[in-house]
């Protein structure tokens, strides 16, 4: 079966190069060579904290930001090259927004924001974009009369369907959803995120779900990717990856998440932090944090298997059996 | 903190060139030839040819500015053909009165400024408030040579309290109370203007940060009021504050030129204003480039007070 | 624009008077000079040596004569007709070209911008009026050339501005949407970033008027710009300047007349920017006072109990404008000494209001409680005079904030600031303090505090900052904290972290505990007591363990529901079908009745009040599910 998406050795490296007086410039790299595959249909949920790298992952998969190295291919073809040229991208894959007020152009009806994919990307007349506007109205559940409307008029969970029926406007076959629900409360998330689920089915679309949250993001993949310090340390099918973690981080990750019923964790002391972006470690990013380190950590990066699909680690020490060693 | 200096040292290089370059630019753009205005509509071909040679102005533009250049580091800022004296001389001279004028100025708008900004924010919407914002609002809008004008026809004509012009008294005159009776007048005027934008701002400024997470966290601390007002949201209004002085020391030094003009007061404003009507392009070149260093070194300063006060813009 | 914008933002500029003012004064003198060539004046120039020097108020020339005997209100009218000509021209030229500058430097960024932005510092580097006498110079004198030199001079300001302005609004999410969108950066510029700039432009274009207008008419006072015998103010008065002994009118006319457009430009022009910027809408730029304002009518009466902090009936209002927003309506809490109490709600539903106007922080204007008591030990807080709330402010009760990066002041050290809090209360000396908040900050478990004691907050990783905020809270060994979403803005990991921080510290101090919240699983893991909010209410209280397992309210149960909890595989989540109501238009009854499956007509009549549910919960609701307790 071919992936939706196969992402090759992708890396983004900020800053760098040499100044005007030919010093060398700090350099920050924000996705370090990342490897994975989204199946066709499948949602592909990708989780990590502040400073991982998945925003600046997310905004290469969709064209806005060149990446420094690696394939982006979709279909066979490899997009990676074609960066600016936003048609080549926004026909195949689009890209659902945090914020969703932000979003949203405060000057522009939504009707106009609705119809510029329509004119830019698909190139309709005026007949087709409204009966397409309104079947995409349909499809998220919004009333055709909003279309008059600007976007402060409306709630979050609403702002957030205009922007979902936006990205599904050009047909893609992939969307990238980066926390989508994040700034939405909890009693309205739902409604949004079972509005994916249905829309996936309908349109027969493939996801991408980036969240920091642990438990929206098991809720809805088929498979997770977790990232740390800019690259994926473990991946794996959504009801092992947390359930039975193989990274310590993963496991730390789990285990930090707050529930119902279960007891805080000893307080420990407070060296726990990310490592200097501008001068990372030479071994593995997580080294400091672990409590499974041991020598051969701090020497070499350890690396993930390349054809992604199985549950795998970026780690030389796993935990055999995550759930009883918690 | 050294080190960001010596960096914001080197960066006024790139600035101090530029500006050269553009008032050189300026100055070969007028039209006419210079050696005809120097010697006159009815010199020889001949005459004409030497002195261009000699004003080196049959060379390129770029030969030209960067002969330019090197003769102005040396000090050589060639010779004012209406005065016929170097033109350093005359614009150090002229530009010592100048500075008496805009630096006094330049302190009596940033205390009154500051000092207003911080009363009228304190009492927002209060009738102390509606009164001093009304005032600055005059001050900003009173053109300030008329303002001269008026102060003139009040202080030295009517009531003949003080003198009407100059710098010092012709018979007599040269201490420094008498400076200072010469100066209170023009200064008064000239900082007129640059109170009210920075009382102005210095409210705005005190508003915006008094409504900042971080005042309330003072005030939840059981900070007493006036040191949130004073510690807490002063400095942080600072900010923005100095690089608003920087701006209004601009405008004082440029706005000098009026002032100079209306009170006879012999500083570098008025000596520019005949050179252009004289078309004496050297000393307008000389007058605008030592003038404008001058601003580019004070803006230096505003800059590293401002990295001294704020942790955050060295990183 | 939007027509509805527009009309609310005209309005707004004629409630403020001055505004309105300025506005009718500059379109009297626009009017005049319109109809200059109509009105039955003398010929501006026509010159009568016989009649020199008329003081004002001669037979035929109304406001006198010049030294050439021209009428000076002939030449006062067309003279204002060619000053404001040539000050809105060289506005316009200025914001059109400068807008464009910083449009293009602002939106492309990177290496355009830095070569526009250095070109436009080098004309930054002149004097302001330098600058145009140099052009001037070159082009010589006369009134084109000045406004051109007074256009140019300004770019530079025009362009910084909108430059800035351009910058914030390109990273925004939507031009990345319009990308997406297949649109180019050009119609990107037409469409999503000009639209956004253009209230800004009109702003600095009102505001700056005046000064153009003031400009030109400086550089003909100084004899170069207007040339004779044409003549605009400027050059009105620079002639009269020479009379200024024998014939003062002569300057004093036109003076009067250049300072009365300046003014009414400048009435007008504050008018434009307060009725174009937003934030002086809502009226969020007014000073909060040090206290929320007290406004209530009766205190309601004591009741004996031996809780440490009593809330009764609190009401928070916000009255912006008209509207009047309820953010916090009839709120009872009861804290014992040493207890931890959660509050937990989404966003809207008053939670963190609350917790503000228990010792007066909430921004006031627009904020003001309205009614109830908040007694520590039996004495009512809000009716103190200002100097006790305060002894009680950081040394009884502390807060924590939500994000302390925005908490923490800027440009203090952490020492410093917690110095300050430690001396506001305590007559201690500096070195004193010192070595206390180094001990604080072991307390809170920061590697090195004697290092990170000199630290600035932006020097510290978020985790590290909250532990400050704790660490600050924790000072005056207070009897109650109230934190207020204190790991929102964090990292699960810290976030753990933190949680098992204020938990161990308050077990070791005895500390009574309010922790604003809207994570159920962040309430279970810390609370002892919850209490529910929804629309300003407190719905549901009670202990924590009894409410999760046993919910009464249907909120609660149906929000409980909502929340995915790890360990659950993949499926479909319980939503809430509609959205909290707003709080400025509750409606009657309960306010949760339009999302409860439970609801019955009686639901959506009167006010409803709380009922006890079993021995320690109380709950307001008319039909609440009270099998299990």
């Amino acid at each position: 079966m071919t992936p939706a998406l196969d992402v090759q050795n992708l890396s983004k490296t900020f800053g760098g190069g040499t100044s005007f007086f030919g010093k060398a410039q700090p350099a920050v790299h924000a996705v370090r060579s990342t490897s994975f595959q989204v199946l066709k249909g499948e949602t592909l949920g990708i989780v990590g904290e502040s400073g991982c790298g998945k925003s600046t992952l997310a905004r290469m998969l969709v064209g806005l930001l060149p990446p420094s190295e690696g394939k982006i291919v979709i279909k066979g073809q490899d997009l990676s090259g074609m960066v600016g040229n936003a048609a080549a991208f926004g026909r195949v894959i689009q890209y659902v927004f945090q914020d969703p007020i932000s979003s949203l152009n405060p000057r522009k009806t939504v009707r106009q924001i609705m119809e510029a994919p329509l004119i830019h990307l698909m190139g309709m007349d005026a007949a087709a974009r409204k009966a397409r506007i309104d079947e995409l109205f349909d499809a998220v559940n919004l009333r055709r009369e909003f279309l008059d409307r600007y976007p402060h008029e409306f709630s979050g969970g609403q702002a957030q369907r205009i922007g979902i029926a936006r990205a599904l406007a050009a047909s893609p076959q992939i969307i990238v959803l980066d926390e989508p629900v994040s700034a939405l409360d909890v009693s309205v998330q739902a409604q949004v995120l079972n509005l994916l689920d249905e829309l996936r089915t309908a349109f027969d679309l493939t996801y991408l779900f980036i969240s920091h949250d642990l438990a929206v993001v098991e809720a809805v993949s088929d498979r997770i990717a977790v990232l740390y310090f800019g690259a994926v340390v473990e991946v794996g099918m959504a009801d092992e990856v947390f359930a039975n973690p193989r990274h310590p981080y993963t496991q730390l990750l789990a285990s930090s998440a707050p529930a119902v019923g279960r007891p805080l964790m000893p307080a420990t002391d407070g060296s726990a932090e990310l490592p200097d972006p501008f001068n990372p470690p030479p071994g593995c990013a997580f080294a400091d944090r672990c409590i499974r380190v041991q020598k051969e950590c701090r020497g070499t990066v350890p690396q993930l298997g390349h054809d992604g699909l199985e549950h795998q680690s970026a780690c030389f020490h796993p935990i055999e059996n995550g759930r009883r060693e918690r | 903190m050294r080190g960001y200096i010596l960096k914001r040292l080197f960066s006024i290089i790139p600035v101090l060139l530029g500006l050269t370059i553009i008032v050189f630019l300026i100055m070969t753009l007028i039209p006419g030839d210079p050696a005809t205005a120097i010697l006159g509509s009815y010199a020889t071909p001949e005459n004409v040819a030497k002195l261009n040679r000699d004003l080196g102005l049959d060379k390129s533009i770029v030969e030209q500015y960067f002969i330019w250049l090197s003769n102005m580091l040396q000090g050589d800022f060639g010779r004012s053909y209406s005065l016929n004296r170097p033109v350093l001389d005359e614009v150090l001279e002229r530009f010592s009165a100048t500075l008496i004028l805009s630096g006094t100025a330049l302190v009596l708008c940033t205390l009154w400024g500051v000092l207003i900004g911080i009363w009228t924010a304190a009492r927002q919407y209060g009738w102390t408030d509606k009164i001093l914002t009304f005032i600055v609002l005059i001050g900003i809008s009173i053109p300030s040579f008329w303002l001269g004008l008026l102060l003139i026809l009040l202080f030295a004509v009517q009531l003949r309290w003080l003198p009407a012009s100059g710098m010092y008294a012709i018979y007599g005159g040269g201490g420094l109370l008498d400076l200072a009776k010469h100066l209170l007048l023009p200064s008064l005027t000239l900082s007129v203007v640059a109170t009210g934008v920075i009382a102005r701002l210095t409210r705005s400024a005190m508003l915006e940060v008094l409504r900042q997470d971080f005042i309330r966290t003072g005030r939840a601390k059981g900070v007493p009021e006036r040191q949130i007002l004073y510690r807490h949201a002063f400095k942080a209004a600072l900010v923005t504050i100095i690089p608003v002085i920087g701006v209004q020391a601009g405008f004082v030094l440029g706005g000098a030129v009026y002032i100079e003009t209306v009170f006879q007061w012999p500083g570098v404003g008025r000596m520019l204003v005949q050179a252009i009507s004289q078309r004496d392009i050297l000393l307008v070149q000389g007058g605008v480039v030592i003038v404008a260093a001058c601003y580019v070194l004070f803006n230096l300063l505003a800059d590293i007070a401002q990295s001294w006060l704020d942790p955050r813009v060295k990183t | 624009m939007n027509m509805e914008a527009l009309k609310s933002a005209l309005a707004l500029l004629f409630r403020n008077r001055l505004a309105g003012f300025g506005a009718v004064v500059l379109s009297v003198v626009v009017l005049v000079v319109l109809a200059a060539p109509l009105l039955p004046i003398h010929h501006p120039d026509l010159t009568n040596p016989a009649n020199r020097l008329l003081r004002p108020f001669s037979t035929n020339h109304l406001l006198g004569t010049d030294h050439l005997g021209r009428d000076l209100l002939s030449r006062l009218i067309w003279g204002t007709r060619l000053s404001l000509v040539v000050g809105i021209s060289a506005s316009i030229i200025a914001a059109a070209v400068g807008a464009f500058i910083g449009i293009v430097a602002g939106f492309f960024g990177g290496r355009t911008d830095n070569l526009i932005m250095r070109g436009v510092d080098m004309l930054m580097a002149f004097p302001y009026i330098l600058l145009a006498l140099a052009i001037v110079a070159v082009l010589g004198p006369g009134l084109i050339n000045a406004l051109y030199a007074v256009a140019v001079v300004n770019i530079p300001f025009f362009a910084r501005n909108i430059r800035g302005v351009t910058v914030g609004i390109a990273h925004r999410e939507f031009v990345d949407a319009a990308r997406l969108s297949g649109m180019g950066s050009w119609r990107i510029i037409w469409s999503e970033i000009l639209p956004n700039v253009l209230p800004v432009i009109v702003i600095a274009i009102s505001t700056t008027v005046g000064w153009m207008i003031l400009e030109t008419a400086g550089l003909s006072f100084l004899g170069l710009g207007s040339q004779p015998p044409q003549a605009d103010l400027g050059s009105m008065l620079g002639e009269g300047r020479k009379l200024l002994i024998n014939a003062p009118h002569a300057s004093v006319v036109p003076g009067v007349m250049i300072f009365v457009i300046v003014m009414s430009v400048n009435l007008l022009g504050d008018g434009v920017r307060d009725a174009l910027d937003p934030r002086l809408r809502s009226g969020a730029l007014a000073r909060p006072a040090p206290v929320t304002r007290i406004d209530r009518e009766t205190v309601p009466e004591k009741i004996e109990s031996n809780a440490l902090l009593d809330v009764q009936n609190l009401h928070t209002h916000f009255e912006v404008g008209e509207r009047v927003y309820k953010a916090a309506g009839g709120v009872d809490l009861r804290v014992d000494p040493g207890e931890c109490l959660g509050i937990i709600g989404e966003s809207g539903s008053g939670k963190s209001v609350t917790a503000l106007s228990l010792l007066g922080l909430v921004a006031s204007p627009p904020g003001v409680i309205k009614a109830g008591s908040v007694r520590l030990d039996g004495k009512d807080l809000l009716s103190t005079n200002f100097e006790t709330l305060r002894s009680i402010r950081g040394s009884r009760i502390s807060y924590i904030f939500q994000d302390p990066l925005a908490t923490l002041h800027p440009l203090y050290t952490i020492g410093d600031q917690m110095i300050e809090a430690i001396r506001c209360h305590r007559p201690v000396s500096k070195k004193e303090a010192m070595t206390k908040a180094i001990q604080l900050l072991e307390k809170v478990q920061i590697p090195n505090p004697k290092a990170r004691i000199g630290s600035y907050p932006h020097e510290m990783s978020g985790g590290m900052r909250q532990r400050v905020g704790i660490a600050m809270a924790l000072a005056n060994e207070p009897e109650i904290i109230i934190a207020d979403e204190p790991t929102t803005a964090l990292d699960v990991t810290v976030q753990a972290q933190i949680l098992a921080l204020l938990s161990d510290l308050r077990r070791q101090r005895d500390l009574a505990l309010i922790f604003i919240t809207h994570d159920f699983g962040v309430v279970a893991q810390l609370c002892d007591r919850v209490a529910v909010m929804y629309a300003g209410k407190i719905v549901e209280v009670g202990p924590t363990e009894e409410i999760l397992a046993h919910p009464a309210h249907p909120y609660t149960m149906r929000l409980i529901d909502c929340v995915p909890e790890l360990g659950g595989g993949k499926r479909k989540l319980s939503a809430i079908a509609g959205l909290p109501p707003a709080v400025d238009r509750l409606p009657d009854g309960c306010a949760f009745a339009p999302r409860c499956d439970r609801a019955e007509e009686d639901c959506r009549l009167g006010t409803l009040a709380t009922t006890p549910a079993g021995t320690s919960r109380s709950v307001r609701c008319l039909h609440p599910s009270l099998e299990q307790i």
